[in-house]
């Protein structure tokens, strides 16, 4: 199997297959899961049986269309998210490497504040003042996420506006969204998305986090790290509830990190022998 | 090859060598096809040809060793009795750097900038185990005394950084050597160094080799270099030999045609001076300008020059003399802090933002490396296009009709215009990057080193395009470069600068005749000539003047 050129190593097989299987049942959820959200189907904690796959939760709620419909929440967020934190990101870092000078100073440092401030006590604090809604969350994790990236494309960005093709476009008297867009962005999205797979799992396990410390999604909608939170009493009692949600997150984030590897590698350029 | 090398032993023997590209998408294509020399104790062959000639490719595989992707496919490389093909890894590793010992091109590149000198030079006796750590510094410092390198006592004790690149080239030489090797390949040592340094270089690599009676692969593209320092000298084409024999008959008598053209552009140079001032008003007039970087002192001060229509002005000099800060300034890129810049006699903004579209159309830039001058994202038609849309606000349709009378007149094919630009090769990249700046119509051209990163006859290549250029468009040029053969070739008029300063100008002819300024006259000798006894000669000269 190749992708863009390139071959796809078998990790790099088993991640997209993992990332194919979670982006589907999270856009088809309703047709996939068996029953609603939300729907009390009988007592608390019932065992597995031929309806339910996984028994019931706490509220008598289906585990499995829980997973399912949590799977759009989480990998929905965390993909909202990431996608602002870059945007954000990209444009900031890519200008300061530009301009350089006072905009480079100034955004550096603001961002080093930021990244001074431990991100899930940051959060926690901006989420407890201005309440937990989803767009608050969002902005929230997506403005603290995108100091890392602007360290990186500010750092990617350096490299490349010191090569001589950007001097030219200087020369024409481009202006500097031009060779952001044009001259900087196309040679920069290699490590960029590297990254973006990176992030993307960081970004998903931070909601996990904030959830289930009760500050990110909020019940009745499901999500894997609430999910973990309210069964979590339960691993006392011999149920693996709380292991199906935790497992859903763990092959996710390996999934993803097989490609972000295999993407890498491919980038990456090493000396060798052949005698 | 002399009667008291014929006696000695072979050390080396590449008998009917393949090596070609492996990858996973299926067998690429062979870099190196059937070569075969035999190298013998105390004999310096030379391997010489352009890029993707194999040069490098031969170098590396005769210590039995490929670039990733690259596999030895064929022959033998016997050193010492052992074929390098034949013995695993591990005792291949156990010659190299000891008994088979490489030199890169650029020491500077290849030093680990947070280790000491001589922590790198005794790095490989001592982790092989033949020399104590202090018998290695021992050695180290006698090879020091003999490249000649200033306080060779203690000059191991310094990092990279702190040494010139003549310096670091020359402890990299010391490196090869500690380990008293029998094979010593040095790949293109001088290539990265000013013309002076070169000669030093040269002096002290001959030196070593002679003294210790070892045997090298010279490699280089420069036939006057290799003429310094090989006693037999291959010739290599797409990885093919065209001719292999004595240095003196290679360069004197060449038998094959190709090797005659090297020959030839080398010594006679085509002489196309016949560019002409035209208009009464200058289109740059730089007057005592003064420039320097925050806080450093003054890179160049006091420069002044004229450049009428259809002139071609070269500015000459070693690195850090100043010469491509020059450029910056007249492109605006490092704003002058004294002196006046003046187009077609109107005073240029110092800085770049605030000069006009119109103004900076009218300068335009080709660079050193086609590499990173084009982005390699962009097809030629983005590339060449830009800027006709941009300063002319051309339809999309008029533009690629534009382009592709460009590429026409760069002799370029039109098919290329779908092209990316990373899938052009050194030559034409270079055609692009000339083809970027004429789309703007330019009044002058300022070429920095466009010659230097490629090969000989491609590099003339371009020069001849130029020219014909000139002479269709009348545009002037100013031509930065450290080749003094181009120089004479292809300017009418020369500044020779020096740590910031013009120590001479004027028109070609009279500042490269006598009476020389001492500077101009020290970089004249240093460009090497296609003699072998060029050397001996320019060292013979320095010594007596040094004792007088």
């Amino acid at each position: 199997m190749r992708i863009l050129g390139h071959k796809l190593s078998v990790t790099a097989q088993i991640g997209l297959a993992i990332i194919a299987v979670n982006l589907i049942v999270a856009v088809f959820a309703p047709l996939v899961a068996p029953y609603d959200q939300t729907t009390i189907l009988g007592d608390a904690w019932a065992d597995p049986d031929i309806h339910h796959w996984l028994g019931l939760d706490n509220l008598g709620r289906d585990i499995v269309s829980r997973l399912i419909y949590g799977a759009r929440m989480s990998i929905g967020l965390a993909l909202v998210i990431t996608a602002l934190s870059f945007c954000i990101g990209i444009i900031t870092g890519f200008a300061a490497a530009v301009t350089g000078g006072w905009v480079d100073q100034a955004l550096s440092r603001l961002v080093d504040l930021l990244l001074s401030m431990p991100t899930l006590i940051f959060a926690f604090v901006i989420l407890s003042v201005l309440g937990s809604g989803l767009p608050v969350l969002i902005v929230t994790i997506a403005v603290l996420d995108s100091t890392k990236v602007f360290r990186l494309a500010r750092s990617v960005a350096v490299g490349i506006v010191s090569l001589e093709f950007v001097e030219a476009a200087r020369l024409r008297g481009e202006g500097w969204w031009w060779i952001i867009t044009r001259e900087i962005l196309p040679n920069a999205i290699a490590p960029l998305t590297a990254e973006f797979g990176l992030r993307f799992c960081f970004t998903f396990l931070f909601i996990a986090a904030l959830s289930f410390l009760g500050l990110g999604v909020q019940p009745p909608d499901a999500d894997w790290g609430s999910m973990v939170k309210d069964y979590r009493d339960m691993i006392n009692f011999g149920s693996a509830a709380p292991l199906y949600p935790a497992a859903a997150i763990a092959i996710l984030t390996i999934g993803v990190n097989f490609v972000v590897d295999w993407m890498l590698s491919m980038h990456s350029r090493g000396q060798g022998e052949g005698a | 090859m002399t009667s008291e090398i014929a006696g000695t032993p072979i050390v080396l023997d590449i008998r009917a060598m393949r090596v070609a590209v492996r990858t996973d998408a299926g067998d690429g294509p062979v870099l190196v096809n059937d070569v075969s020399l035999e190298l013998r104790r105390g004999e310096v062959i030379g391997l010489i040809g352009e890029s993707g000639a194999g040069k490098s490719t031969i170098g590396l595989a005769s210590m039995g060793y490929t670039r990733r992707n690259c596999f030895i496919v064929g022959g033998q490389i016997v050193f010492a009795g052992t074929d390098l093909r034949a013995i695993d890894a591990e005792g291949r590793r156990a010659l190299r750097g000891l008994k088979l010992a490489y030199i890169a091109q650029s020491a500077a590149a290849s030093f680990n900038p947070a280790m000491t000198l001589m922590d790198q030079v005794c790095e490989a006796p001592v982790r092989h185990k033949v020399m104590t750590r202090a018998d290695a510094e021992a050695a180290a410092v006698h090879l020091f005394r003999e490249l000649d390198l200033p306080n060779p006592e203690t000059i191991g004790s310094r990092y990279p950084h702190q040494v010139s690149g003549g310096q670091l080239q020359r402890v990299m030489a010391a490196m090869a050597m500690v380990g008293k090797p029998e094979v010593i390949v040095f790949d293109e040592p001088t290539t990265a160094l000013d013309v002076t340094t070169q000669v030093e270089c040269l002096a002290a690599f001959r030196k070593l080799i002679r003294v210790h009676g070892a045997a090298a692969l010279y490699i280089t593209h420069d036939l006057a270099v290799v003429a310094q320092i090989a006693d037999r000298i291959m010739v290599l084409r797409h990885g093919k030999m065209v001719e292999f024999g004595e240095a003196r008959q290679i360069l004197q008598e060449p038998r094959e045609e190709y090797t005659q053209r090297l020959v030839r552009e080398r010594t006679e140079g085509h002489a196309f001076i016949d560019a002409k001032s035209a208009g009464a008003l200058p289109v740059l007039a730089v007057e005592s300008v003064v420039a320097d970087y925050v806080g450093k002192p003054k890179v160049i001060d006091g420069v002044s020059l004229e450049i009428f229509r259809g002139d071609t002005l070269a500015v000459v000099g070693e690195s850090g003399s100043g010469k491509s800060t020059l450029a910056r300034v007249v492109t605006g890129l490092l704003p002058r802090v004294a002196g006046d810049v003046r187009f077609n006699g109107a005073s240029l903004p110092p800085r770049l933002s605030n000069r006009t579209r119109d103004q900076l159309r009218r300068i335009q830039m080709i660079y050193q490396m086609p590499d990173v001058a084009l982005n390699p994202q962009q097809t030629v038609l983005d590339v060449i296009g830009r800027p006709v849309s941009f300063y002319f606000k051309r339809s999309r349709k008029e533009v690629r009709e534009r382009v592709l009378e460009l590429l026409r007149h760069m002799d370029l094919p039109e098919h290329f215009i779908e092209r990316k630009t990373s899938e052009l090769s050194g030559g034409q990249k270079q055609r692009v990057s000339i083809a970027r700046a004429l789309a703007a119509e330019p009044d002058l051209i300022i070429c920095d080193e466009v010659t230097s990163a490629l090969d000989q006859l491609v590099g003339e290549e371009i020069l001849r395009l130029l020219k014909r250029l000139q002479d269709e468009l009348g545009v002037a040029y100013m031509f930065i470069t450290h080749d003094l053969g181009a120089v004479k070739r292809v300017a009418n008029k020369v500044v020779v600068m020096l740590r910031g300063q013009m120590v001479a100008s004027g028109d070609t002819a009279s500042v490269f005749a006598p009476p020389y300024h001492p500077y101009t006259e020290l970089l004249l000798s240093s460009v090497p000539e296609m003699r072998p006894d060029w050397l001996d000669e320019v060292l013979a000269r320095r010594r007596a003047k040094a004792a007088a």
